[in-house]
């Protein structure tokens, strides 16, 4: 579904990702994890096409077409989502008129119809369950003052909503205490098709109790040093990014 | 940097033709027997003529303002007509004599005329160059006993009413551009709703500005007498040109005691190209007076057109417990200009007054808001809210807020807040990555800074003045 090869890119004109390559299939679940300013979030930002980050080598394609030539818009109407590490706001645009925009974007780029207000509420209800998000959360603007988990919370149900082929998981655990945690992670674990695949990005591995990997790769100064299986987050967990970066370094 | 902010195109006006018709046009140049000329055109009574020359005379005495942020190439007031009238409008004709000329151009510009295409629920006045075309509606609003007319009609009709309100808020001395619209205004609106009458329906004046070298003077005078209520609306456009074209509007309402009056204007004139040329130089004087106790008015605005704007609509809180509210969005892209704001003078018990002003800024455009709240010494209790906000778009473009505040009475509350944001490429970036186009994105961003000044427009009003909105800021990002 998603192959990355050799991919570089800069920022501000500073070289951050220096050479990835990795390659996700239908069905798996993979896990990056690294320590902070390593880069994972301009590999996710990059792969969800933002304008400011450059690609200087590599490619990236996407059910076999070239990622890195569309759009961003495109890229979402094709089935990539991005959950940000940090949402943005959106100050006077309710939540629910925002969402529907966005569904029904995308199902128009799906050829098919758009719904109407009514059917997306019925719809909003079934996927405010999902992610326990009280319906007052509904109305109110974009992510305007959200706290930290429900601003997480929201991205999961906006990802329930718009049902991605690649979804991207920028931190969607940080800042969450156990509770919240353990729903966003059921909402993730609910959305899995064996036609969908997932990257989850993480500085610890506990969200990987709850959201299960099938490969686990460590991003160290923009470049994969270690992949391995879910064994490789506990021994992670237990000796810390050090000993990686040594090995990076030498 | 790569940015996706950048590159500046706008999408064709959309109301930028040219209607042929033979006018009736006086020759370029302003001076007594021109006023006179006017008048007679008109059929005008004595005192009205007197009145004009009163403004004349005055306005050769003062000076053109320079105070508002904004510049352009003088203006030569002797090389524009001051009067223009397409020939086949005649006085006091009824709607079924009107020119099919005209109706047609009404009608492209989404304003049938003809009884079967009625917009429902909304009485027109249609205003072409310097004469009202027609107004409809009108027997149905009689029977209310409300006066809706073109303010010539007006004078012939119920000239009691119109002499003695007629520059009773904004003088023939005021400033240099009412002073000039005392001498020479065309046509405009005139309303009257009597006393205990809940206007029922919404009254609205579309202005079109059609013959060249020629400029604007109309002038509105809404009266709401004691206890009744009037939503009013107006709109505006005018063809492409390369040239410059001036509309000094005034507009005057009168609110009595426990009386409402709910203005609400979409302004979409020409704005001029993408290096500046051309468009309407929109100078404009509207003020309206709370002479009652518990009288209540409400200016909403929606300013997308115009080379340049200068316009403060403002509210004069004379009656005890009155309220003056002022909500406006003012967007501007590539050259244009608008300099606009209130000015609410509490001059009764306990009046109130609100501003919320959301200046968008977009491609090289510059937007001043300035307002001025004046508490008079015996405004116990006065208090005001002023909220303003401006959003940029891009980098080229620039916002300018410019309050002032004169508080006489110890006892008022004046507060003000004001914030500016840009649109960041991360909220464009944010709906981008959930399918929204560039467009839409940025759409939906403005659309939601502006909700709170949408919200006061009449429903329709708010979905037009939200797709213009869209429009004028189309290719403000790449
Ligand atoms: N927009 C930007 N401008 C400048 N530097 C950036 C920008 N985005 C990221 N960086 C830099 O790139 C490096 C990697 O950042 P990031 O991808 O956010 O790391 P991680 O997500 O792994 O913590 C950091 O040194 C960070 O400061
Ligand atoms: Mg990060």
């Amino acid at each position: 579904m998603l192959e990355i090869k050799d991919l570089r890119a800069t920022v501000a004109d500073k070289e951050i990702l220096k050479g990835i390559t990795l390659t996700v299939n239908a069905g798996e679940v993979h896990a990056v994890m690294g320590p902070n300013g390593s880069g994972k979030s301009t590999l996710a930002q990059i792969l969800a096409g933002h304008p400011a980050y450059e690609v200087t080598g590599g490619s990236v394609t996407y059910q076999g077409e070239n990622l890195l030539e569309m759009d961003a818009e495109v890229r979402a109407q094709r089935g990539v989502f991005l959950a940000f590490q940090y949402p943005i706001e959106i100050p006077g645009v309710s939540n629910a008129y925002f969402l529907r925009a966005a569904y029904n974007e995308i199902r128009k780029a799906r050829g098919e119809e758009e719904v109407d207000p009514m059917s997306f509420a019925d719809l909003m209800d079934e996927k405010m369950k999902l992610v326990e998000m009280d319906g007052a959360m509904l109305t109110r603007s974009v992510n305007m003052g959200f706290s930290g988990g429900e601003k997480k919370r929201n991205e999961i149900l906006q990802m329930a909503v718009l049902e991605p082929k690649l979804a991207i998981l920028d931190e969607t655990d940080s800042g969450l205490d156990i509770d919240a945690l353990r729903i966003v992670a059921g909402g993730v674990n609910a959305l899995k098709r064996p036609d969908s695949a997932t990257i989850v990005v993480t500085h610890y591995q506990r969200l990987l109790n709850y959201i299960v990997p099938d490969f686990v790769h460590v991003l160290v100064n923009g470049r994969i040093v270690r992949s391995g299986d879910k064994e490789l987050a506990l021994e992670l967990e237990a000796r810390g990014y050090d000993w990686l970066l040594d090995e990076a370094v030498a | 940097m790569s940015s996706s902010i950048e590159s500046l195109v706008n999408r064709e006006y959309q109301y930028g033709f040219v209607t042929d018709v033979d006018t009736d046009t006086i020759p370029p140049g302003l001076n007594e027997d021109v006023i006179r000329l006017i008048s007679s055109k008109k059929d005008e009574p004595q005192w009205l003529l007197d009145w004009r020359l009163k403004g004349y005379r005055r306005w050769l005495t003062m000076k053109e303002p320079h105070w508002p942020n904004v510049s352009y190439t003088p203006i030569d007031y002797q090389a524009q007509s001051y009067y223009s009238a397409p020939k086949s409008v005649t006085p006091l004709q009824s709607l079924d004599e009107v020119d099919p000329e005209l109706l047609r151009t009404y009608e492209k510009l989404g304003i049938p005329l003809n009884e079967q295409k009625f917009l429902s629920g909304v009485a027109v006045d249609a205003i072409f160059d310097s004469v009202s075309v027609g107004t409809t509606m009108k027997a149905e609003l009689m029977e209310h006993g409300i006066i809706f007319c073109s303010l010539g009609e007006a004078v012939k009709e119920h000239p009691e009413l119109v002499q003695k309100y007629l520059g009773s808020v904004v003088p023939h001395s005021d400033n240099f551009f009412a002073a000039l619209n005392a001498a020479a205004f065309s046509d405009g609106s005139f309303v009257y709703i009597p006393k205990g009458v809940r206007c029922p329906m919404e009254l609205s004046t579309y202005f079109r500005i059609n013959a060249e070298g020629t400029g604007q003077f109309e002038r509105t005078l809404i009266i709401a007498d004691e206890g009744s209520y009037v939503s009013y609306l107006e709109g505006c456009t005018a063809p492409k040109r390369s040239t410059s074209q001036l509309h000094a509007a005034v507009v005057e309402l009168v609110a009595l005691k426990d009386a409402t009056i709910k203005y609400s204007t979409v302004q979409n004139w020409y704005a001029g190209d993408k290096e500046g040329k051309g468009g309407i130089y929109n100078f404009v004087t509207k003020r309206g007076k709370c002479a009652g106790a518990n009288s209540k008015i409400s200016w909403t605005q929606v300013e997308t057109g115009s080379a340049i704007t200068w316009k403060y609509p403002s509210v004069i809180l004379q009656g005890d417990n009155s309220t003056g509210e002022f909500y406006s969005v003012a967007v501007v892209n590539n050259r244009q200009q608008a300099d606009t704001g209130t000015k609410m003078i509490h001059i009764g018990r306990n009046t109130r007054s609100n501003i919320v002003s959301k200046g968008i800024s977009a491609g090289g455009g510059q937007n001043s808001y300035r307002g001025l709240v004046k508490v008079m010494p015996k405004a116990e209790g006065a208090r005001n809210y002023t909220q303003c906000d401006s959003m940029l778009v891009g980098n080229e473009c620039g916002a300018h807020t410019f309050p002032y505040i004169e508080v006489g009475n110890n006892s008022a509350q004046v507060e003000h807040e004001a914030s500016t944001s840009k649109i960041g490429e991360d909220q464009i970036f944010y709906l981008k990555q959930r399918g929204l186009s560039a467009e839409q994105a940025v759409s939906m961003i403005v659309s939601g800074f502006c909700k709170e000044v949408f919200k006061e427009l009449p429903m329709e009003f708010a979905l037009e003045a939200q797709q213009l909105l869209g429009i004028t800021l189309e290719g403000s990002v790449g």
